[in-house]
């Protein structure tokens, strides 16, 4: 994928650098200032890049990047800060026992009362709307399930075996066709979307990047491998019925059975992967090691509230009249809304 | 005189999961009464117990919806709160 455009001093300093060989300095970088984390679009961005480099790197850009000390130098600063901002936003989780796992993560992705982005797609987006909502997903749907696998050699006994229960499916057990993230790249490309990895990265705001460099974040570091699989708990037990609700959207606004796969796919699956996530993978973790229950938790928390921002975005921009992405690169203004979604299905 | 290893693993499991569906595991086959094959599509799969589920016999969560209750073990013969109300107004 190309380097995105910068979006403010941080990142524009980053992706200069990387367009130049990794003996470049990192001296004179910008100093991460004091923003909020979760919604700083510079922050974000910056952050995004550093990460993408372990996935699938930049068209340009040496891979050596990867691991330069500067660049993770800067990486570890922004992580405090995010990581922090996440905590905050979620506040303490208790040390609960093993056994009580399971119903502290089913309590916190019980069903809000709230605005619900699944129900509002299912009875009321425009196929705009809904393109949209699929290119939202797309950073993290186009690599779907390989954030996880970077925890399967942390983890150990009864929770590796659960975690590789879940990732077979997700992976389509290794055949390419049945992977989640091709059945997205079909939905994209029924809805007449650039289904290339990144494509629309220009085009996601600072909550939809905040959403995957979580997941990152919670993937690259060890020490937060409880976090990734609260996170992935909480992922897999609020799916079957929000997917759903997309796939019935879908087939309103016209979708056949080759568009709504991906989501007609994940009610199923993921009523399996929640059961072998929150009991098999996250209870026997916390069996084994008491002392990471509440990080269990946090992940699970930090999910549920980024989706929630992520959602209330979507919903508000739409309410609103606007687009939820950014405009497109080029357009200094943003464009009304069919015009931007003209060419985003161009 | 044979001795039964005692580990031997059947070919297929089930296993209740609290307030949620069973999942079955291993060499297993599911099949209409007429024999016809359904296809299960995937390794494990989540078999609804709740009775409420829209892509029966498959689970796709609407048990949460229902605040379905079962407990994860076999659960022991006990009398039915309804029937102790009934036997109370006839007595």
């Amino acid at each position: 994928m190309r380097l995105p455009e910068a979006r403010g001093e941080l990142s524009a300093a980053v992706i200069e650098r990387l367009g130049s060989g990794p003996a470049a300095g990192f001296a004179c970088l910008p100093k991460v200032t004091d923003v909020d984390p979760l919604a700083d679009e510079d922050l974000q961005l910056t952050l995004a890049v550093c990460y993408e480099l372990h996935y699938s790197g930049f068209d340009d850009v040496e891979d050596r990047w990867e691991w330069h000390p500067g660049l993770l130098a800067l990486r570890a600063d922004i992580e405090r800060m995010f990581e922090l901002a996440l905590r905050e936003l979620t506040g303490p989780q208790p040390s609960v026992g093993s056994a009580e796992i399971p119903a502290a993560l089913t309590a916190l992705t019980a069903e809000q009362g709230g605005p619900s982005l699944a129900r509002y797609i299912q009875s009321h987006a425009t196929i705009d709307q809904f393109r949209e909502f699929v290119i939202h997903r797309s950073l993290y749907q186009l690599k779907e399930a390989d954030p996880h696998t970077f925890a399967i050699p942390r983890l150990t006994g009864r929770a590796k075996a659960a975690l590789i229960e879940i990732q077979i499916d997700e992976y389509g057990s290794g055949q390419l066709a049945r992977m989640h993230a091709e059945l997205f790249r079909t939905t994209m490309s029924c809805l007449g979307l650039d289904t290339a990895y990144g494509a629309y990265l220009d085009r996601l705001p600072a909550v939809t990047l905040a959403g995957t460099n979580m997941l990152s974040m919670f993937a690259l570091h060890r020490r937060l491998r409880a976090a990734l699989t609260g996170q992935l708990a909480a992922f897999e037990m609020s799916s079957s019925l929000p997917n759903s609700r997309y796939g019935n959207g879908l087939r309103r606004l016209g979708g056949d059975n080759r568009a709504t796969q991906f989501y007609d796919e994940h009610v199923e699956a993921d009523a399996v992967h929640e059961q072998i996530a929150a009991y098999d993978m996250c209870g026997s973790l916390v069996a084994e090691h008491p002392e990471l229950a509440a990080d269990v938790l946090f992940g699970a928390a930090a999910s549920e509230a980024l989706g929630g921002m992520a959602s209330t975005h979507l919903l508000d921009s739409w309410a609103a009249g606007r687009s939820s992405l950014r405009p497109a690169l080029g357009s200094a203004d943003p464009q009304p809304q069919a015009d931007l979604l003209a060419g985003v299905a161009a | 005189m044979t001795h039964e290893p005692t580990h031997v693993r059947p070919s297929a499991t089930v296993t209740p999961y609290e307030d949620g569906p069973l999942l079955l595991r291993g060499d297993f086959e599911i099949v209409t009464p007429d024999g016809e094959h359904i296809e299960a599509g995937r390794p494990t799969v989540a078999l609804c117990r709740c009775g409420r589920s829209r892509i029966k016999p498959f689970c796709d969560g609407t048990h949460k919806l229902i605040d379905f209750r079962a407990p994860a073990g076999r659960q022991l013969p006990h009398p039915d709160p309804a029937d102790d109300a009934e036997q109370r107004t006839a007595d």
